[in-house]
């Protein structure tokens, strides 16, 4: 709108202020996240920040802008025109470019063969490099860049290579530019550099999509902010209306499920505690640092957290997959030195982070799934006790309502929120007596999370100690019975759940207080 | 209902093995029409060539001859199928087999056993030789994250020139005279008998006890389990508390250990010790064509190495009716080929109906209730 005006939109019709319109779009696939109805309009020469927590559906959203996807409903429209892209080549045509989070550049060329690469401007069949030289060099002033462009990728700093992305979709004549969490690998000072970089990028008329869940950033560089939570948009604010907290509750929600029910009461015995634990951080600071807590019978303690804070590292620890200063103990005796076989026979459970990476065998049936980690209770002398296994896996399906024809099925064919509530049956049925569950409901339907957040207050009622990491704060709010917050590896506060609100948490998350 | 159900999963279990079926004969098909294009281009008759194969092949002798040439190749590729099945890839059976010859045939000459005893006694050598020469390679990929592919197929060059000093130096045995110099022979009590005089030796049965070992310990046992979990997500079998530092060197040495028998029908049926020019090699890279094309389940193995048992059996003959004899070896590796792309095409077409089918069991369940 404000830059309607400005260069190289000469060309276009003048009614389309917005370049990128997005209109109800819907799209859903098992496994993953649907994107439900959502609608998006960016100006043009702005930066239009899309904030979300991880799997809340912006990585979709951008394939499906990008034509790595075609939505199932809804339509796109570039400068107000409806396209369809079957592919990225139709989209890189419509002018838009991509900066993925993981760069893609060949690491022996140099700088400017990668920029050009499947570009390459020839001349009767031979490259002619001393044009897209020319090209790239005005470019890369343009945009404040200073780059030898005959170096090596390889000899490139992180901030550097960011640089040389950018560079290469400009080169592509993109003239809309989706960042991808761009500042997610980049130290401060090379995060104010990029920031200069791309103000120089709007000023010339490029419209930045950028995608992030650092609000700090967000609302720091942005003209635009929506928010999109659970696969829907919630809200399209201006940073200057909204300050970081107001933006953490639009993100993970602020309707609390009430959690005065509880009708048990907290145990006695220590089930799981950490004394002084340390996860020793190869060429960086230790991701947990002096960690102690207790977890007593029956009770819910919750992690707090944005991600990235230590939270995966205190599970691995606590599960015996790294190395570790302090102590941990399980059920009163000492599990420092144990293996992770001998802690889960402890009674240790883990519902882990990422079902897909640490809890599931896809190509595997779901017998086979819920057989992982029980094979020892279910075998007949050496052998796999088939039956049992089987028969053990059809209780879960029952008792969690997962959705399959039947239990021979492989675990690909089930979608996300099916496949979570099997890997939280397969931990759950056996009673253990402590569970970690580390984001037990990320990225599955309403529905799904209400059964999972039922099954882990009906074991806690029946004595189990949890340990419940979440970023999600109306989890942490409406099921811990007492909640720690997690900023820069270290335990910042400790809460009440009952007094606590996502304001007062926010601000311990974010080390504000 | 219930009745229903059952029948319904036999059908669903049925449907996957015809699935599998299915592709690997269209695949074997599809490579002999390849291979009849080549025959064409050279100017041969490719009906000559392949009714000159069925005709020789398909004679009682010829029968015999392929299970002895089948033999070796079930325990190749039941090592290297091991390996498959948690994901690693174990290039080194070659030099594992012939290692393993070498010292099950000097050792074998070291003792004096009754006949049973001693042949239980250099089979037990022979795997534990191969055992010993895999866990190089895991040791090095558990201590040092060298990859296994890299290290197997540098030992199996370190093995070659091992096992000729080693046979040059200490275990050579020239009192038989003739060119063809071996260790000292094996005494008759170490000598595997004949199913068949002169034609298949009783290592052919044992390759069976094997290929069905295999099969309970892989598919049906919790440490096969272990170790297919660990192939299909490492990732996911570390976090449920399987061990997969222990897991590989388990895995590699029970390769090697199988791989040590593999020249054993010649070592202890047919030649009674081991000589340079006497055993065999290459049947360590046979093996991995050979649990490819048998997709690393026993029965599939053991077809698979019959049907290149029985094509190595007619090359012989076709090489004297004018029809160069490496023609079989071309047809096997189009057919390994050829399998393997048709296998992978066929398994997401398989996987995506699968997918289909489940989403649309659940819709009808839910009309239903």
């Amino acid at each position: 709108m404000q830059a309607g005006s400005k260069k190289s939109s000469q060309t276009l019709p003048l009614e389309s202020a917005h370049v990128v319109e997005l209109a109800n779009i819907s799209k859903s696939f098992p496994g993953v996240i649907a994107n439900r109805d959502i609608s998006l309009q960016v100006a043009r020469a702005t930066i239009h920040a899309i904030v979300g927590e991880n799997g809340a559906g912006k990585s979709t959203l951008m394939k499906i802008l990008y034509g790595l996807h075609q939505p199932d409903s809804g339509t796109i429209a570039i400068n107000g025109e409806i396209t369809q892209f079957k592919s990225p080549s139709e989209a890189i045509a419509a002018g838009i470019g991509m900066v993925h989070q993981h760069f893609m550049l060949a690491d022996n060329l140099t700088v400017l063969e990668n920029i050009i690469l499947g570009y390459e401007p020839t001349k009767y069949g031979v490259l002619s490099l001393g044009n897209a030289r020319k090209r790239v060099k005005e470019l890369a002033t343009s945009i404040g860049v200073d780059l030898d462009l005959d170096l090596p990728i390889s000899e490139l700093g992180v901030g550097q290579r960011q640089r040389v992305e950018i560079l290469k979709v400009l080169f592509r004549g993109a003239e809309i530019l989706v960042l991808d969490e761009p500042t997610a690998v980049l130290v401060p000072q090379e995060v104010d550099e990029l920031f200069t970089n791309l103000r120089k990028l709007v000023a010339n008329g490029t419209t930045i999509l950028f995608i992030s869940h650092k609000l700090d950033e967000v609302l720091s560089i942005s003209d635009q902010i929506t928010v999109i939570r659970q696969g829907s948009t919630v809200a399209t604010v201006s940073p200057k209306m909204v300050d970081r907290l107001k933006l953490a509750e639009l993100m993970v929600g602020s309707d609390l499920p009430s959690h005065g029910k509880r009708t048990t009461l907290v145990g006695e015995k220590i089930q799981l505690s950490t004394n002084n634990l340390t996860v020793i951080g190869k060429n960086r600071k230790n991701p947990v640092e002096n960690v102690s807590f207790k977890i007593f019978e029956s009770e819910i303690v919750g992690i707090a957290g944005v991600d990235g804070n230590g939270q995966f590292e205190l599970c691995e620890a606590l599960l015996g997959l790294v190395d570790i200063e302090g102590t941990v103990e399980i059920g009163g005796k000492d599990a420092s030195k144990l293996s992770i076989r001998e802690r889960l026979n402890q009674g240790l459970a883990y519902i882990p982070f990422d079902r897909h990476r640490e809890g599931l065998m896809l190509a595997a049936s779901l017998w086979e799934n819920s057989l992982l980690g029980h094979e020892t209770s279910l075998s007949r002398g050496p052998m796999i006790d088939f039956d049992a296994a089987k028969k053990s896996c059809k209780e879960i399906i029952d008792r969690f309502g997962v959705m399959t024809p039947n239990e021979l099925v492989p675990a690909f064919v089930l979608s996300g929120g099916n496949q979570q509530k099997l890997v939280v049956g397969r931990n759950l049925a056996t009673a253990p007596k402590v569970l970690i569950a580390a984001h037990p409901t990320r990225g599955i339907d309403v529905g799904a999370q209400a059964a999972v957040w039922e099954e882990i207050r009906r074991s806690r009622d029946a004595g189990m100690s949890v340990l419940l990491v979440s970023a999600d704060l109306e989890e942490v709010l409406g099921l811990s019975d007492r909640i720690l917050v997690m900023f820069d590896g270290e335990i910042s506060a400790e809460l009440d759940p009952k007094s606590a609100t996502p304001q007062i948490l926010g601000k311990y998350m974010t080390g504000t207080q | 209902m219930n009745q229903q159900l059952t029948t319904q999963r036999n059908f669903d279990s049925m449907r996957k093995s015809l699935n599998t079926l299915g592709s690997s004969v269209s695949a074997i098909i599809l490579a002999l029409s390849i291979c009849a294009v080549l025959l064409l281009v050279t100017g041969k008759d490719p009906f000559a060539a392949y009714s000159k194969i069925l005709e020789t092949g398909l004679t009682g002798e010829k029968l015999l001859e392929m299970l002895k040439r089948a033999t070796p190749l079930i325990f190749s590729a039941i090592a290297v199928a091991i390996g498959f099945k948690m994901n690693l890839f174990n290039i080194g059976v070659e030099g594992q087999y012939l290692f393993a010859a070498l010292v099950a045939a000097e050792m074998a000459t070291h003792v004096s056993l009754p006949r049973p005893l001693h042949i239980l006694f250099i089979l037990v050598v022979a795997m534990v030789a191969g055992a010993a020469w895999a866990s190089i390679a895991a040791f090095l990929k558990i201590a040092r994250g060298v990859n296994e592919v890299i290290s197997t197929i540098m030992l199996n060059y370190i093995a070659l020139s091992f096992i000729q000093w080693l046979f040059e130096s200490f275990f050579r045995d020239d009192s038989d005279g003739g060119l063809n110099v071996k260790t000292t022979k094996i005494a008759p009590s170490g000598r595997m008998p004949d199913l068949v005089h002169d034609r298949l030796n009783g290592m052919f049965i044992v390759a069976l006890v094997v290929a069905f070992l295999y099969w309970i310990v892989v598919f049906r046992s919790r440490f096969g389990f272990r170790l297919r979990a660990s192939g299909l997500n490492p990732i996911a079998a570390r976090t449920a508390g399987i061990p997969a530092n222990r897991m590989v060197l388990i895995a590699l040495m029970l390769s090697g250990a199988v791989a040590g028998l593999i020249a054993m029908p010649a070592v202890i049926g047919d030649v009674y010790g081991y000589g340079p020019s006497a055993i065999a090699t290459q049947f360590g890279f046979a093996g991995i064509s050979v649990a490819l094309l048998g997709r690393n389940h026993p029965i599939g193995i053991v077809g698979a190495a019959l049907l290149f048992g029985f094509l190595d059996s007619t090359s012989a003959v076709l090489q004297l009716s004018g029809i160069p004899s490496s023609i079989v070896k071309v047809i096997q590796a189009i057919i390994v080929l050829v399998v393997v792309i048709v296998n992978e095409a066929s398994s997401r077409r398989y996987n995506r109906r699968t997918a289909e089918r489940a989403a649309a069991d659940l819709k009808s369940q839910e009309v239903q209730s």
